[in-house]
């Protein structure tokens, strides 16, 4: 939580200024009933025009003056927490782009986009109303406290009374109800996914005939949230009937008791009536105060989460000494690697070794969740092996720079995912200093050069976010042309020709083993054709290396490669 | 939502919900009656105390006794206020959730009953948030509105009466400077509302942003992009900042601004009030006599009086709010159901699995028509498998087949009987169905696979689940078959997912079997064991295959190729083959390489 606080540091001089002016304002309200009493007491008695007018333009002006201060209050409240949510804001998504895919899994997309929007918000929010309210309140409560014990001491114990009784009362109805509020939202939240699930699921519910247990189900949730919600909406509809007994309980006390002392001569009739006002300023501040503890609250629970995240630290090390790349040593090398998954009980990669000489070409094939995906992400250090050890060109991965390896190290991902932008944007990612001629080649490399020269735009054509507004296949071959626009050392294709068709694929390799020949390549596919002509494949069996050589070693040596390949071939005879 | 309503939507509004209102009619009245007390006793309550206070006027000088009365009024008054005000909290409470979950059953209940033709159409997110947020706006839109603007009304006129009679100027004065709080407020609403627009904008663009980079952000680091998405999250957010700043500075003048009016009421009020006191008789005392009470009686007034009207005008919002989400949950609880089952429905039971269509004709959009005139015969336990490139009606047919639609001429039947003379339920249950769109349910993975018969031992669900090669995975994960899944399974992958609803319906046994692209995200060695699994099952069982990859539809008994709704070639892999037509261009096109 400290380094939340701690973007707050910039604006300590608004977050002082902010809450002393909120404090001269109602400085300013304390004292009308003074005023009040002067007018009934001084002036209306000795019939004083001249002292009232006097009086009346005091209250005019302490409305004018508390209007200012808390202009300014506002005005410096504002500063602070927009400022704060901002620097906030900013150093999350930072810390978010220094995570390894390990921390990035575990916390999940959709966790972290709440985090940044609504959580800060919420936390900017609570900034925001500390300083202009949250201070305010207490401080007219006891500030009519003391005004009261100034006026008469004996009855100023009735406000002590009082404001404990109500402080009492208010809190522990709050704090009854929050708990039972967070049970009623994940009743809502139950309701909300049975329907959500009535209608993503519908084809299948009805295939099942499950309507009825459907309807059933609903309406046992359906109740029980009505139930929930009328339960705690009883308990807090009890707050205002019982704040206002206690409040005029105390009202009652201070006239009897005021009656008493004017008759003995130690209070004035105008002194009560000020009393008296006092007493509902405090009701007003405290009720409010309630509805302001329970946004802050919330503010904070954001915070606390916000914290988490910014707590987080990649759990990649960096090495002390970058290492450099060693002159003549292979490519990639994999010594006993495997690999666990944090929350995952088995390895989705066991005891995987070999080495791939520069310029190579390594084939990697297997079925679903056999681990391919699991292998390549170690390569750029995207995930840390959790045994043995993976080495890049001689130097094992976590001994470099992170920027130096993933710079030598071009990757196209299983999901072509593209940004918003123009083709060019998306192209640029690869190197930023790219010229146009860099971009053709790249294109033409990936076979992409059709899906520019299709476009009226040509390589300014805007992409949507997520390249919505291309094919699949077209999408895959700009990811293609995006990473051989940085011209890696290394080229990992993951899955990247599945949506491609045949020919196209064959084409593409082609040409990458024509004009990119000293490149070293890794390909990823369930496509035996897509790896057949690799220098090593590796087949993968859920996570175990099953076997590993060329496609003709491979044909004759192992028989998960031999089922792959009949599996795939024409007439399911292997050619 | 909150654009302004036309008189006549008003009206369809409060038709719609008139039956969900009316079963709380006595709550209704209950409800007005204890708004109504808690109004009167609260505005008699300055009036008394008044009186107590003119009763203290100096040494010597206090009537002890009055006083005693007058408070015990005050107490009792108090009390019956408090009771009045809880029983009208625990009323509103009652009749607005009690709506709520009306509201929600119906449009549920409805929603179960709508044809797919519906649920196609509409976007789940806006029918779901019909059922959620908009029935929720009803409920606290309404009710809250219809009694704050009950009793702020009431107060108002309370108020003014009471003052008009304790002394005319006075409430002259209240009524004619109180207006200026209002129409401040409005003149930063307005001029608020192009800050707090400009705020929106750039956050949704800032959103867009993060949803991107986040969403990519593997992307991100694997292009080593990070600094530069850095320099545009922080650009937007520089804006945002600014625009935020206005937005919030703006708007958070409205209350000091008011209060700054209420003040200058106040001083006027208390102004008038002494000069009342001081000048007895003078120009402006009017009916009763004006005393030191009266003053502080009116102060108090003065002090309550722009409360209601504050409150009133956010309450038309918030009704104006309800009844537009009123007639959105409306639309749906009152759209067109499917055509129920006849009344004369048969049972379809131990069918043996004969599937016929005969001059089919169908289409989604009425100027759009799809199937002509298809015809076609599928003997029990036959193997029938459905090629053709997308848009063909391919999936149309497996909607014809499990009634999700029906169709516009023709009759589609099994076992001779015309479907629309089964139970839909019977039909459906004799089917196994499994889709290339997945989907998982936010349950545990062993609930997942026994979706279609909850009562499956757990040797029968881990049968299944091996047949479908999900028991691998499975015990992989954390908690085995016990995990929890999240809805849309977002922790499996599309294979994964596609080998659970096989393994649902490998538990059900049904009697005809439906594939559509049912193994696409499979790799093909899973494919062929779980085909083989499938074969066991489905001997002597009619089935449906489609599938785009036609290695896995060779060895079906009869293919049927699609084009544009029509079935255009008919027959074995060898004789369609052998034919050198539509099929057989397909079949090639995917070794060509």
């Amino acid at each position: 939580m400290k380094r939340v606080f701690s973007y707050l540091r910039p604006y300590v001089k608004e977050c002082i200024l902010a809450p002393l002016f909120k404090l001269l304002e109602a400085g300013f309200e304390l004292i009308v009933p003074l005023v009040i009493a002067a007018i009934i007491d001084t002036g209306i008695a000795a019939r004083d025009t001249a002292y009232v007018l006097r009086m009346c333009g005091i209250l005019l002006a302490l409305a004018v003056v508390g209007l200012l201060a808390a202009a300014c209050a506002q005005y410096f409240a504002s500063v602070a927490a927009t400022g704060f949510g901002t620097a906030l804001r900013g150093a999350l998504f930072g810390k978010i782009q220094s995570l390894s895919y390990r921390e990035l899994d575990t916390l999940g997309t959709a966790t972290m986009m709440t985090r940044m929007t609504s959580d800060v918000n919420q936390a900017q929010t609570g900034v925001n109303l500390t300083l202009r309210l949250l201070l305010r309140s207490p401080f007219v409560v006891f500030g009519a406290l003391i005004m009261a014990a100034t006026i008469d001491g004996k009855l100023s114990l009735i406000f002590a009374a009082v404001i404990v009784l109500l402080l009492i009362v208010v809190y522990t109805i709050m704090f009854r109800t929050l708990p039972l509020y967070r049970r009623s939202q994940e009743k809502l939240d139950r309701v909300l996914g049975l329907t959500r699930e009535n209608l993503t699921g519908a084809r299948v519910l009805r295939a099942f005939c499950r309507e009825e247990e459907e309807e059933k189900h609903f309406d046992e949730a359906n109740e029980a949230l009505t139930h929930s919600q009328k339960h705690v909406g009883l308990l807090s509809a009890l707050t205002n009937p019982l704040t206002y007994v206690i409040i005029n309980i105390g009202v009652i006390a201070l006239i009897w008791g005021g009656a008493i002392r004017v008759d003995h001569g130690d209070l004035t009739q105008g002194q009560v009536v000020a009393l008296y006002n006092y007493m509902s300023q405090i009701l007003v501040e405290l009720v409010k105060m309630a509805n302001y503890i329970v946004t802050v609250t919330r503010a904070l629970a954001s915070g606390k989460r916000v914290a988490r995240v910014l707590e987080m630290e990649s759990s990649l090390a960096a090495p002390v000494q970058p290492g450099k790349p060693v002159e003549g040593a292979p490519a990639i090398v994999m010594t006993d690697v495997s690999m666990t998954y944090a929350g995952n009980a088995a390895p989705s990669l066991s005891h995987v070794t070999f080495a791939l000489p520069r310029g190579c070409t390594l084939g990697v094939i297997g079925g679903t969740g056999s681990g391919k995906t699991t292998l390549v992400d170690l390569i750029p250090r995207f995930y840390e092996a959790s045994e043995g050890v993976v080495s890049v060109f001689g130097t094992p991965v976590g001994q470099y720079d992170l920027d130096t390896l993933r710079g030598m190290i071009g990757v196209v991902p299983q999901r072509a995912a593209l940004f918003s932008g123009t083709i060019r944007d998306n192209l640029l990612w690869g190197n930023p200093d790219a010229t146009d001629d860099d971009l053709q080649s790249a294109l033409r490399i990936a076979q992409a050069l059709d899906v520019v020269a299709s476009k009226p735009l040509g390589l300014d054509e805007p992409v949507e976010a997520g390249g919505k507004n291309f094919s699949g296949g077209q999408r895959q071959r700009l990811t293609i042309a995006r990473a051989l626009v940085a011209k890696p050392e290394i080229l990992i294709l993951d899955d990247s020709g599945s949506a491609l068709d045949y020919a196209t694929d064959a084409r593409l390799r082609r040409a990458l083993r024509e004009d990119l020949a000293g490149m070293t390549v890794v390909v990823v596919s369930q496509r035996t054709s897509s790896v057949r002509h690799a220098d090593l494949i590796l087949v993968l069996d859920e996570g175990n290396v099953v076997g590993m050589g060329t496609h003709d070693e491979l044909r004759e040596t192992c028989p998960v490669y031999r089922e792959i390949c009949m599996t795939q071939e024409r007439g399911g005879e292997a050619k | 939502m909150k654009k302004k309503l036309g008189k006549g939507e008003t009206k369809a509004a409060l038709r719609a919900l008139a039956p969900y209102l009316k079963r709380h009619i006595p709550a209704m009245i209950l409800t007005l009656f204890f708004a109504a007390v808690s109004v009167a006793l609260t505005l008699l309550l300055p009036i008394l105390i008044g009186r107590a206070i003119d009763c203290i006027i100096g040494v010597d000088n206090v009537d002890f006794p009055k006083i005693a009365r007058l408070l015990l009024a005050v107490g009792i008054a108090v009390g019956a206020t408090a009771i009045a005000q809880w029983l009208l909290g625990a009323c509103n409470n009652k009749i607005a959730f009690e709506i709520v979950r009306d509201l929600r059953r119906d449009a549920m209940h409805r929603i179960r009953r709508l044809p797919l033709a519906y649920l196609d159409t509409h976007p789940t997110g806006d029918i779901v948030s019909r059922v959620i947020a908009d029935a929720e706006t009803v409920a606290d839109g309404l009710l809250l509105g219809f009694t704050q603007l009950f009793s702020g009304v009431l107060t108002i006129l309370g108020t003014l009466g009471i003052l008009i009679d304790l002394n005319v100027w006075i409430a002259l004065c209240v009524v004619v400077l109180t207006p200026l709080s209002l129409f401040v407020a409005r003149f930063i609403a307005r001029r608020t509302y192009a800050m707090f627009r400009r705020q929106s904008e750039t956050r949704g663009e800032q959103t867009a942003l993060i949803d991107e980079m986040i969403g990519g952000q593997r992307v991100v680091q694997a292009f080593r992009y990070e600094k530069r998405s850095q320099a545009r999250f922080d650009e937007v957010n520089e804006r945002l900042r600014r625009h935020s700043l206005r937005a919030t500075f703006f708007s958070s003048l409205t209350n000091p601004c008011t209060r700054a009016v209420n003040n200058l009421v106040y001083a006027a009020v208390a102004l008038l009030g002494a000069l009342l006191l001081i000048y007895p008789g003078g120009a402006l005392s009017v009916g009763t006599v004006f005393t030191v009470g009266t003053l502080f009686s009116c102060l108090s007034y003065a002090n309550q009086y722009t409360k209601p009207f504050n409150e009133i005008s956010g309450v038309v919002t918030e009704l104006q709010n309800a009844f537009a989400c009123a007639l959105r949950i409306e639309e749906l609880i009152t759209a067109e159901p499917e055509v129920p089952d006849a009344d004369d429905a048969r049972l379809l039971e131990d069918p043996r699995g004969e599937v016929a269509f005969s001059h089919v004709s169908f289409s989604y959009v009425p100027e759009v028509p799809l199937m002509r005139d298809l015809s076609l015969e599928a003997k029990p336990g036959q193997r029938i498998a459905i090629v053709g490139p997308t848009g063909c009606g391919k999936t149309t047919l497996i909607n014809l087949i499990m009634r999700f639609y029906d169709v516009t001429g023709g009759h589609v039947s099994v076992d001779g009987a015309d479907i629309r003379t089964l139970t839909r339920a019977s039909l459906r249950g004799s089917i196994g169905m499994v889709l290339q769109d997945t989907w998982v349910r936010h349950a545990t993975v062993r609930e997942n696979i026994c979706l279609g018969r909850e009562e499956a031992t757990e040797e029968e669900m881990i049968a299944a689940a091996k047949a479908a090669h999900v028991h691998g995975f499975v015990s992989r994960l954390p908690e085995g078959y016990d995990t929890m899944l999240s809805e849309g399974g977002e922790e499996l992958s599309q294979g994964q997912r596609q080998l659970i609803s096989i393994a649902r319906v490998m538990l059900t046994h049904p009697k005809i079997l439906i594939l559509d692209e049912a193994t696409s995200s499979i790799d093909t060695r899973t494919e062929r064991k779980v085909q083989e699994a499938f074969e066991r099952l489905m001997a002597g069982r009619t089935s449906f295959i489609v599938a785009h990859r036609l290695s896995t539809i060779r060895s079906a008994d009869m293919i049927l190729v699609m084009r544009a709704g029509d079935v255009v070639e008919m027959g074995t892999h060898n004789d369609l083959m052998a034919r050198g037509g539509f099929y057989a261009t397909l079949y090639n096109s995917q070794f060509e390489s």
